[in-house]
């Protein structure tokens, strides 16, 4: 029970921190049709921005400074940048993305260096916020908690109750019949571009001193948000949730579980020969594979994803 | 007859368009006059979509475009939306996860613009859309969703509408319904260029007609010099 409760509510953070960087990610690919290589990178430099801004003036400022940065990088990113690269179609922005993402790690290592960065967990954040049972729940993954909740509310209502947010609905689908109605749908994908980053930015500012601030972090945290967009659907922002706190889960609970694979395999009546390599392997240790796995379930399976709309 | 009170609503001048290497459009010449029904005809495939569409700035092209003796050729479409034109295209591009009124508030270019038409007006017209007010677009039906699409644009208050092939898959009622649609929106001062393939609602509601073929224009004229001409439509348009 313990167990249960402590994985569930480690698995809810991880979850939904995976969602702020995957729900920019799948916004952007709807709309766009870009697969955005580089955004993991945004999660990074959130991390950085704000290791550097909390360097000078505390954890909080960089808390608002360091996504709205992000952000406008963003949408420099795709002003300047990618919108040139989308004249010469698909292949050209997928490689101009592809690139984006090794010039930002390499930025990174030349700014800050190779090694991880001291960003710590601000001193009022720093405690226990309850105990359960006997395990501490630290104040800071609550405060994640409550960032995350926070912004996804706040997603939720611009998409739905303001008129960029229809625009925005409206062009995930038909750019090309938003803009013919006189919409400035170059304007609405730089917004929605900086957005999706500064989103990834505000997920790498609570996760850089949650986890560890370091240059390998995008690529540690790039491909799992990958995982998401693809289970969850490409483009559906639903199935982005649901995926994320799916993955979440899994990873959170399959790290704390000792039992082996030949344990999961007697459960459905298949007993594994004794002695092979595969049967010693515990979940445990399975653990990072599992959401690759289920992500080439979901391919084979429903290549659409749980929730997505399109074939692709 | 277009009478030629002033400068023409739109003025096309030796058009040429491409879809990437493959020249589309061998320089088209046509004009629509200030609140004249104009028709396109053709086949499928002559060129008479894209016409609409390097209109709309969504196809490369080259030649002279004006509107209001303005030229747009080269801008952005969301600019030469704004300049005072509506496009309701083929496929009529309902947005079919929103509402029937969300449908709609897309069709205004801007959140307080005032515009010749209102909700009320649209829901006048066709009081089936009030009905469906809070339906999503999608599940209409396909009459329905051409009401809609022609509603959604002209809440953005054009001068001029473009509308390709607004009778496609339609019922005989619906065709009529259409047609009195669009006399009734002329009577409000907008011009309209109307694409179809039909014959009888272009010699039904249009003053003047154009035929096209391979991506020229073959013949221009009144419904009547269309309608003595078996010749012309033996060879540009019966199948």
């Amino acid at each position: 029970m313990e167990f249960v409760v402590i994985s569930l509510l480690n698995g809810i953070t991880y979850g939904l921190l995976l969602f702020m960087l995957s729900s920019g990610l799948t916004l952007i690919f709807s709309m766009m049709g870009v697969l955005n290589f580089a955004h993991a990178g945004f999660y990074m430099l959130g991390a950085y921005f704000a290791y550097q801004i909390s360097s000078w003036v505390g954890f909080w400022p960089g808390l608002l400074v360091a996504p709205l940065l992000v952000g406008v990088v963003g949408a420099m990113i795709e002003r300047y940048g990618l919108r040139l690269a989308h004249k010469f179609g698909h292949v050209a922005e997928l490689l101009f993305t592809f690139g984006l993402a090794f010039l930002v790690e390499e930025v990174v290592r030349l700014i800050w260096g190779n090694s991880s960065v001291d960003y710590p967990i601000p001193a009022e954040l720093d405690g226990t916020l309850f105990t359960l049972f006997s395990t501490d729940f630290p104040i800071y993954k609550g405060f994640m908690m409550l960032i995350s909740v926070g912004m996804l509310v706040a997603l939720y209502g611009l998409l739905t109750r303001t008129r960029i947010g229809l625009i925005i609905q409206a062009a995930l689908t038909k750019p090309d019949m938003v803009e013919a109605l006189g919409h400035n749908v170059p304007r609405i994908f730089m917004l929605v571009f900086g957005g999706g980053t500064a989103l990834a930015g505000l997920a790498g500012v609570i996760g850089g001193n949650a986890f560890i601030t370091e240059p390998s972090m995008a690529a540690a945290v790039g491909s799992i948000v990958f995982v998401v967009v693809v289970v969850g659907g490409l483009g559906s922002l639903g199935g982005a949730f649901v995926a994320s706190l799916l993955i979440g889960c899994i990873q959170t609970f399959s790290v704390a579980l000792s039992i082996s694979v030949t344990d999961v395999f007697a459960l459905v009546g298949i007993a594994l020969p004794q002695g092979s390599q595969i049967s010693r392997l515990t979940i445990t240790q399975l653990a990072p594979v599992l959401p690759y796995i289920l992500m080439v379930g979901i391919l084979i399976f429903r290549p659409r994803g749980l929730m997505g709309a399109r074939e692709s | 007859m277009s009478d030629e009170r002033s400068t023409p609503m739109l003025q096309i001048t030796d058009l040429h368009a491409y879809y990437g290497k493959s020249h589309v459009l061998h320089g088209v010449n046509l004009h629509v006059g200030q609140g004249e029904i104009v028709c396109l005809l053709g086949r499928n495939g002559v060129g008479r979509s894209t016409t609409a569409k390097a209109v709309m700035g969504q196809v490369a092209a080259r030649g002279a475009i004006r509107l209001k003796g303005q030229d747009i050729l080269g801008r952005k479409a969301y600019e030469i939306a704004r300049c005072g034109i509506g496009y309701v295209p083929e496929d009529r591009s309902i947005f079919p996860d929103l509402t029937v009124k969300q449908n709609l508030m897309l069709g205004m270019k801007d959140a307080k613009a005032v515009g010749r038409w209102s909700f009320d007006d649209m829901y006048a017209l066709f009081p089936r859309l009030k009905e469906r007010e809070n339906t999503p677009g999608g599940v209409l039906s396909g009459g329905e969703q051409q009401m809609l699409t022609l509603c959604r644009t002209l809440m953005g208050d054009p001068d001029l509408i473009m509308i390709d092939e607004p009778t496609e898959g339609l019922a005989p009622k619906i065709v009529e319904q259409v047609g009195q649609f669009l006399l009734e929106i002329r009577k409000r001062g907008i011009s309209i260029l109307l694409i179809e393939q039909k014959l009888a609602i272009a010699l039904d509601i249009s003053e003047r007609l154009y035929l096209m073929g391979h991506g020229r224009i073959v013949f221009e004229g009144t419904p009547d010099d269309l309608k003595n001409n078996a010749a012309i439509r033996k060879e540009w348009l019966e199948v």
